[in-house]
């Protein structure tokens, strides 16, 4: 699989990728600013993420709930999402609607602030608070999310804080602080503009050059904090949690190489050995064999600085007590260090992740998304067209060594999940209810 | 366009002349034993989506076997010619195939995406499963538990829980659609490895089954394989469906299924619906558009983005062969809870009491017209479109017609199906969250004492 690639720079250090292909009329707009939670100081957990929602709420050209309706009305499908080290936003549109996506995401990049209100901020801070409470607060194990990194990175560490934010910092969060993220951090040379799908090369450059050639460049954002760790804990972690849920749940979390590297694909083919599909180790050994398990997984959080992490996720059975779950998890990762894996079991991680690449290029929108991220982390969108390449060079000597040096009891960052014991019994909750008008 | 100071255009850019778009086009054959065959041949990337349906539909399960469709179409991954699970599943994923088996209301699906040069291998191991499953009754066993646990952990899941419970308001306690589809904790634990064989051999017939091509294949090469691997498949013709999925429970309800100290209230609101037959289906659909099926729908700007009430809110008319719900959907903050479903009861009568603005009917349509070829960028999605022609009995040029189909609808045909599908009187308002915080309000907004209820079902006090 080889998708064509073309990349420019406008002056104001705007990077933009082009992909054509013209099988259907659709074109997909993405774009990817290289700001994140990580970026984010002291006191504004959450911001980045707020931030993004601020971005659908107009500009000096565009009415405030214009920008979904403008796109919805073109024909296309559009949003956004942000990450501990990248916000990226992005729309499909048929493809004679391509500039209309360009000249919205123009329109924000260069003229957001003046269409800022306190009303919208409080607006989209109610919206987020309420996320937050939707995926992570009112969700079984949802605190996950920012229990994991906050256990597997270090205090000081950028990835460390929560990526939705606590509802203290999302209430203290102000228009000035708007207006300094957007002028330090949403600017052309800290962003990639990836285009895929049908156009005209020559007719989409100098469209591109119209609408974000006059935005100027920024004038550079704060360097992050020091991001370099060792390369496994040194130690075990572990950390329990009661909640209210019905069954014990274990993440552990493996510090692991960086994105891009020869190691992270041994890492990659590593997790989906262990917890890709019914195949996989822990599928078959806990689910299917022990039968202590309900399901069974594992994948790369994908960073690209400091360090990345391995995470292998299991739900025990109902009779499965927290600490036979526990056990049985460990005792199947100390198997797989002391005796490694199959060269079978390498070779069907490597076909499934072959075809899933394989997948992952047939939408429009999946392409950009890909070619923004290679763009960003390595300043090369033409890595999308040898990941199956680097994934196909990956042996089982390599596997088994990735899985000797990390997978290792000191590279363990445990988090358990457990029902809380109930505080009342059922019938005086229904004793409490009787009291409700 | 105008430069500004600044430099970027200032006014909106009109579109360029559109290019024509086509669904793929497609073949039907059908073996001498009435197996169909739809093949769809998209040859962009070296990849090919197999689907093949069985009608095994939860919908047409016997009296007291809830759930045994769904632990049918699984177990079919669990053994079958000679293999064990294990090693069928060993089989597909060293050859980098994906496939899944699952059933809903109206029929099973097995589902196989490979890569084009797999295809035939793939295809082999889908016959065995589909024509010789074992059925090994500790992997029955196991997946009774697998549903069991899952049962158990919708208990603290307040979304899937609010499905739940607001289809068991919905519909009348002997209809099918009123519990769930893969049965309830009673109804699984007494299912066996019998009905599972018996259901089989009911419903899993050559004559009841369609393969569905779609990707990198021609039709003589489907058809050559299809033959080969299907041709001798002899079984009689599956009967057709009972009646009695769909039986509505007339009247309004408010339930509120107790979660103390939840910081949000999930809210299901609706009523049972229409089958997908509806002679009306677009003037339905773009109704649903405008109330709650597109962000820029009435509700999610009303909740979102003018109360801040929801992360977001939605509406839909679930489409099956019965009478599916509609419901309006959201997880709103647990003090708002009162004024939010105010807002969603005012919204729905606001759809029936006057015509939507030409602006509104434009917005849904010209997004559902202008994102039809978006929808089919898959292999996957093609299959899926092209099952729903096979399940509904569309007819064949469906979705060359589609997008004229839904630019024709009117502000009067909104305004008809508003009046005639959405019945205030009807609605069943089901809330999972605090009762302390929650019963009061939503009890003086709806003029109805809500039934508080525990996640089981069992009710608390009235």
């Amino acid at each position: 699989m080889h998708i064509p690639i073309e990349t420019f720079k406008l002056t104001n250090g705007l990077s933009v990728v082009l992909s054509t292909d013209h099988t259907a009329p659709i074109v997909a707009v993405n774009l990817w600013y290289h700001v994140g939670s990580a970026n984010e100081r002291p006191g504004r957990t959450g911001f980045a993420h707020l931030f993004e929602h601020m971005l659908f709420q107009g500009s000096a050209n565009v009415g405030s709930n214009e920008h979904f309706e403008l796109v919805q009305r073109a024909g296309g499908t559009l949003n956004g999402s942000t990450w501990l080290d990248r916000t990226n936003y992005f729309e499909t549109v048929p493809s004679n609607q391509l500039e209309l996506a360009l000249w919205l995401e123009a329109n924000r990049m260069g003229y957001l602030l003046p269409a800022m209100t306190q009303q919208k901020l409080d607006t989209q801070r109610d919206v987020v608070q309420n996320e937050r409470r939707w995926s992570m607060d009112n969700q079984p194990y949802g605190t996950w999310w920012e229990r994991l990194p906050a256990l597997a990175f270090p205090e000081e560490h950028p990835f460390h804080h929560s990526l939705i934010g606590s509802m203290r910092d999302l209430d203290a969060a102000s228009l000035d602080d708007i207006a300094t993220f957007f002028s330090t951090y949403y600017t052309p040379d800290n962003a990639v503009l990836s285009i895929a799908g049908d156009f005209e090369v020559a007719a989409t450059r100098s469209m591109v050059e119209r609408h974000f050639g006059a935005i100027p460049r920024g004038s550079g954002k704060p360097p992050l904090a020091d991001m370099t760790l060792t390369p496994t804990f040194g130690c075990a972690l572990r950390e329990v949690v009661s909640d209210d849920v019905m069954l014990p749940r274990l993440f552990i979390a493996f510090r692991s190489p960086v994105l891009g590297t020869d190691e992270y694909f041994a890492a990659s083919v590593t997790s989906a050995v262990l917890g890709l599909k019914k195949g996989s180790r822990l599928q078959r050994v806990l689910v299917r064999e022990q039968q202590i398990a309900a399901e069974a997984a594992a994948f790369t959080y994908d960073l690209s600085k400091g360090s990345d992490l391995l995470v292998v996720d299991v739900t025990a059975r109902p009779e499965t007590s927290a600490a036979a779950l526990e056990a049985a998890v460990h005792a199947e990762l100390d198997h797989l260090v002391a005796d490694g894996v199959t060269a079978a079991e390498v070779a069907r991680a490597i076909a499934l992740i072959e075809t899933e690449l394989t997948v992952a290029l047939q939408s429009a929108g999946d392409r950009a998304d890909k070619l923004s991220m290679f763009a960003t982390y390595f300043g090369d969108p033409g890595l999308v067209n040898v990941q199956a390449e680097r994934y196909r060079a990956v042996t089982e000597e390599r596997v088994n060594a990735y899985i000797r040096t990390h997978l290792v009891p000191d590279n363990r960052a445990s988090l358990l999940y457990v029902p809380r014991e109930p505080v009342h019994s059922p019938l005086q909750d229904d004793l409490a209810m009787a009291e409700a008008p | 366009m105008t430069p500004t100071a600044g430099g970027a255009p200032t006014t909106k850019p009109l579109p360029a002349a559109p290019r024509d778009y086509r669904f793929p086009r497609f073949e039907r054959r059908t073996l001498s034993n009435g197996v169909q065959l739809l093949v769809a041949s998209v040859p962009k990337l070296p990849l090919t989506t197999v689907l093949a349906i069985v009608e095994a539909g939860a919908s047409v399960e016997p009296e007291g076997q809830h759930g045994v469709a769904a632990l049918t179409a699984r177990l079919l991954l669990e053994g079958a010619a000679g293999l064990d699970g294990a090693a069928q599943a060993e089989r597909f994923e060293s050859i980098g195939a994906s496939v899944e088996s699952q059933a809903d209301w109206d029929v099973a699906t097995v589902s196989l995406t490979a890569l084009s040069h797999r295809l035939p291998e793939a295809l082999a191991l889908v016959r065995d499963l589909l024509r010789w499953p074992t059925f090994p009754e500790r992997e029955v066993q196991r997946l009774k538990e697998q549903r069991l646990a899952d049962l158990l952990q919708q208990l603290a899941e307040p979304r899937g829980l609010a499905d739940e419970r607001f289809a068991n308001a919905a519909y009348a306690s002997t209809a099918r659609y009123a519990s769930p589809e893969e049965g309830d904790a009673a109804s699984v634990r007494a299912l066996t490895r019998l009905d599972v064989e018996a259901f089989y051999a009911a419903r899993y017939q050559p004559a009841g089954t369609t393969l569905i091509f779609a990707g990198d294949v021609t039709m003589d090469v489907a058809e050559a394989l299809s033959t080969s691997l299907f041709g001798d498949w002899a079984g009689h013709r599956p009967k057709a469906a009972p009646r009695g999925v769909d039986a509505a429970q007339p009247g309004r309800l408010v339930r509120v299924i107790a979660k103390a100290d939840a910081s949000q209230s999930e809210l299901r609101i609706g009523h049972a619906g229409i089958p997908r037959n509806t002679p009306d289906y677009f003037d339905v659909m773009v109704m649903n558009a405008v109330l709650g099926g597109l962000f820029s729908s009435r509700i999610n700007l009303n909740l979102r983005e003018v109360h801040g009430y929801t992360y977001g809110a939605s509406s839909a008319f679930e489409w099956r062969r019965g009478a599916g719900p509609f419901v309006v959907q959201t997880a709103v903050k647990s003090d708002v809870t009162g004024a939010a479903v105010q807002e969603i009861l005012n919204e729905i009568d606001r759809m029936r009491s006057a015509p939507i603005d030409e602006d509104e009917l434009t917005l849904a349509t010209s997004y559902l017209d202008g994102v039809f070829p978006i929808r089919y960028e898959t292999t996957a999605a093609i299959a899926r479109a092209l099952a729903n022609l096979v399940i509904h009995g569309l007819p064949e040029n469906y979705y060359d017609v589609y997008r004229s189909r839904v630019r024709a609808v009117s502000t009067g045909g909104v305004l008809r199906a508003a009046q005639d599908h959405l019945h205030p009187d009807e609605l069943r308002v089901v809330v999972v969250g605090d009762p302390a915080v929650v019963a009061a309000p939503v009890a003086k907004v709806t003029g109805i004492a809500p039934e508080i209820m525990s996640g089981h079902g069992g009710e608390v006090t009235r």
